[in-house]
């Protein structure tokens, strides 16, 4: 089941870039929560805090607060450890070019040791059906590689590795970015489906797509959270000058 | 006024013929050499490989006939000592470099310290072999040999592991971070898996470079007239054996020493064949 993420004073830079600015943000569990905002205002950087990504950069810093559930990930527990609880699908699909499928969608459980044959085939289709790529995929499962499947079912197999460690938080960064309409569409009606056992956050630079899949938007300008409200009232009539003009097309 | 176009598209692939005809020249130029050393060494040694030169030892001096087999197997002990030690350590160095010391001081000492010793000519490797490990042992050994060898290894395989890890695209790594796999593991089970075929091109590169060196061998592991497969004794290689038959005064150690030229070369193009075979064994449709 999916947990409620609260974020509190959440600043963050690379380098002397303060590229997160005092964000304060209550994603609710079991929904669909979408960022909105022009390239470069913070958004990606944001998820990227919440399992802690953010960090692996060598110039990257980070202070303030997130708790995802009851755990405060930045004191109760390693960044390893979070990682496994909160997935994460990238702008890109980056399957692992050397594994086949069946390895990509279970390597999350196999690099941490685990072993049971059985299990890991049951995990396998249990993850791969939740993604909706089980039937095209099932006759060469081990055959071949992820990387010569085409672009969205690559997206869809990332999505499917990220499900298998079975996480309670699922981030995707422009999940649909670099897909055609009919894989896109595929990765909306996914989320849709998945949104009640996993609370999703998503970046989008695509409104509609916000739009269509969350019931929550928040918008970013700059490094800051100018307005967070339901979808529905963002889209239709929001209270921030600058979420109108974006929403609208004046500018970004 | 128009230009000419018929004249100009009429330049144009004359351009490209030109062009694509130096490149094949080119291409010609640096596969000649090759394939005139190969068959001029099968002119020059096929004729005296026999069932004996496999077998058996080198005659005493004068006597016709014999052959090389304490050799090859010396030369087989000896890269097995050098790969033992220059391929791990190699390798390792690789990894700091490419996914632990990145911009450190320390990885660009490294870094330097390997280009140095790749330049550094293999005799002086010897000499180094000698005082650190034949004179406190007190004589010959392969084993000194294979570390002469195994430290000349070191600085291609280290640039090579690196090369290859820096190409291994930034969000595969992420990937495996983000499904909560610990970076050391995230390393080695993916990055070096992913890069392995060009970290194992890396290594066979330098066990071919070494597998001919003679100067590194001329006061480690000495040469032997007779069989001797200990790492504790001085034993004879191929390179060491051609040496000393090419400046013998004997027209049969002449013909010996070029069908062990051939017999090194071969043995060498076997041995990378066969690593590739295994280590392409496996690889799935599709992968990259």
């Amino acid at each position: 089941m999916g947990v409620a993420i609260e974020v509190k004073a959440l600043n963050a830079w690379y380098g002397a870039t303060h590229t997160l600015q005092d964000i304060e943000l209550h994603i609710p569990a079991n929904h669909a929560t979408a960022l909105i905002g022009p390239s470069g205002c913070g958004k990606s950087t944001f998820v990227r805090c919440l399992n802690r990504m953010h960090e692996t950069n060598p110039i990257a810093r980070v202070t303030g607060s997130v708790k995802i559930g009851d755990l405060d990930i930045y004191n109760d527990i390693s960044p390893v450890e979070i990682r496994r609880r909160v997935g994460m699908v990238f702008q890109r699909p980056n399957p692992f070019p050397t594994m086949s499928i069946y390895d990509n969608v279970c390597s999350g459980l196999k690099l941490n040791g685990y072993r049971n044959r059985r299990e890991l085939d049951e995990i396998v289709e249990r993850s791969l059906r939740s993604a909706a790529l089980w039937d095209e995929v099932r006759d060469d499962l081990k055959k071949k590689s992820g990387a010569s499947l085409s672009g969205g079912q690559q997206q869809r197999m990332c999505i499917a590795r990220a499900l298998a460690v079975d996480p309670e938080v699922l981030l995707m960064d422009e999940p649909a970015s670099a897909l055609d309409p009919v894989s896109t569409s595929k990765i909306e009606d996914l989320i849709f489906q998945l949104k009640s056992q996993y609370t999703i956050v998503i970046v989008t630079h695509n409104m509609q797509q916000a739009a269509r899949v969350a019931e929550k938007t928040g918008f970013f300008l700059n490094g800051r959270l100018v307005e967070f409200d339901s979808t529905h009232k963002i889209f239709t009539n929001p209270t921030d000058k600058r979420t109108e003009d974006y929403i609208t097309g004046r500018f970004g | 006024m128009k230009p000419n176009l018929d004249l100009r598209s009429l330049w144009r692939t004359a351009k490209d013929r030109i062009a694509t005809g130096l490149a094949i020249l080119a291409t010609l130029l640096v596969v000649a050499p090759l394939v005139a050393i190969f068959f001029y060494l099968i002119y020059k040694g096929a004729s005296s490989l026999n069932w004996a030169f496999f077998t058996e030892i080198p005659k005493p001096e004068g006597e016709v006939g014999g052959g090389m087999a304490n050799a090859i197997v010396g030369s087989a002990v000896i890269l097995a000592v050098a790969s033992f030690f220059g391929i791990p350590i190699g390798i390792g160095g690789g990894i700091y470099l490419a996914e632990f010391g990145r911009g450190t001081k320390l990885a660009n000492a490294v870094r330097f310290t390997a280009d140095v010793l790749n330049g550094v000519p293999s005799i002086v490797m010897g000499i180094a072999a000698y005082s650190l490990i034949v004179m406190p042992m007190h004589h010959f050994s392969s084993f000194a040999g294979g570390v002469a060898l195994g430290i000349m290894m070191i600085p291609t395989v280290t640039r090579t592991t690196e090369e290859m890890l820096l190409m291994v695209p930034h969000s595969v790594r992420e990937a495996a971070l983000g499904l909560g796999v610990p970076n050391w593991r995230s390393v080695i089970s993916i990055t070096l898996k992913t890069a392995s075929p060009g970290v194992i091109t890396g290594c066979m590169l330098a066990f071919a470079r070494v597998a001919g060196e003679t100067a590194p061998l001329l006061f480690t592991a000495l040469g032997n007239q007779f069989w001797s497969v200990s790492l504790n004794h001085e034993v004879s290689a191929l390179p060491l054996q051609i040496y000393n038959y090419a400046i013998s005064p004997y027209d049969d150690q002449h013909r010996q020493a070029w069908a062990g030229s051939l017999v090194l070369i071969a043995l060498i193009v076997i041995a990378v064949s066969l690593v590739r075979f295994f280590t392409s064994r496996g690889t799935l449709k599709g992968a990259s």
